[in-house]
């Protein structure tokens, strides 16, 4: 799975929790989830679970406690798939 | 288990308190009660000349039942957590049946999940006769204050 697929998966888990005043467009890789997408810490938490049913991984709490950024988030995630692999 | 040390750590006391007792605690739910005495205050004005026990009072008293006592016993088994802080972070929330003042009502709730600070319950309330009076989804964020 290439890059620009997971940052699109990732984009469609996000957008569910978007306030009603941002469009998906907002969501780039740079976005910072709590201070620019105005997602919660709970919804953060959704977006967690969502991700790993998606990606078929299990995130652990220093993975939760540096995702700061959508960056931070495919990072975690590519690791994550990568490791399942190997 | 000594199920009175979980309703101590509760951070509410009256006119906010809305557990008197838990019957049932451990990992996967907790099971308690409350009885709405007809002298709460707020009987006065919901509604006039018409006393009903408000909503969002059940709801209140489900998340204190269903979310903060079972998060006090996630977080630190039957000993309890002191200081725990908490936030309400979604509800939603179904109602089937008014509960009248002096009524008693049991809360049930099972766990959804607890991941990453996040409780997420299925709440129920049944009143004496053990009719459904209300039903829903709970989630709150967890904290102690250790751990900051």
């Amino acid at each position: 799975m290439g890059e620009e697929t997971k940052f699109h998966i990732l984009r469609d888990i996000i957008k569910v929790y978007l306030p009603e005043d941002l469009s998906v467009d907002a969501i780039v890789p740079t976005s910072n989830f709590l201070d620019e997408l105005n997602i919660n810490s709970a919804h953060l938490v959704d977006i967690v679970l969502d991700v790993e049913d998606a990606f078929d991984i299990q995130l652990e709490n220093e993975d939760m406690d540096r995702m700061q950024t959508v960056n931070d988030a495919l990072d975690i995630i590519a690791k994550k798939v990568q490791a399942k692999l190997t | 288990m000594n199920t009175d040390l979980i309703v101590d750590q509760l951070p509410y006391v009256a006119p906010f308190l809305f557990v008197d007792t838990v019957e049932r605690i451990d990992d996967m739910g907790v099971e308690g009660n409350f009885t709405f005495r007809k002298e709460l205050d707020f009987y006065r004005g919901h509604f006039k000349d018409n006393p009903v026990t408000p909503g969002v009072i059940l709801t209140e008293c489900c998340a204190q039942i269903g979310l903060v006592c079972l998060g006090i016993f996630l977080l630190n088994g039957s000993k309890g957590t002191p200081n725990l802080k908490i936030g309400l972070s979604s509800s939603q929330m179904e109602y089937y049946k008014p509960v009248m003042p002096g009524e008693k009502v049991k809360v049930v709730s099972k766990k959804i999940y607890y991941r990453f600070h996040k409780l997420k319950c299925d709440v129920r309330m049944y009143d004496s006769k053990e009719s459904l009076v209300c039903k829903g989804i709970l989630a709150g964020m967890l904290k102690r204050d250790v751990d900051e």
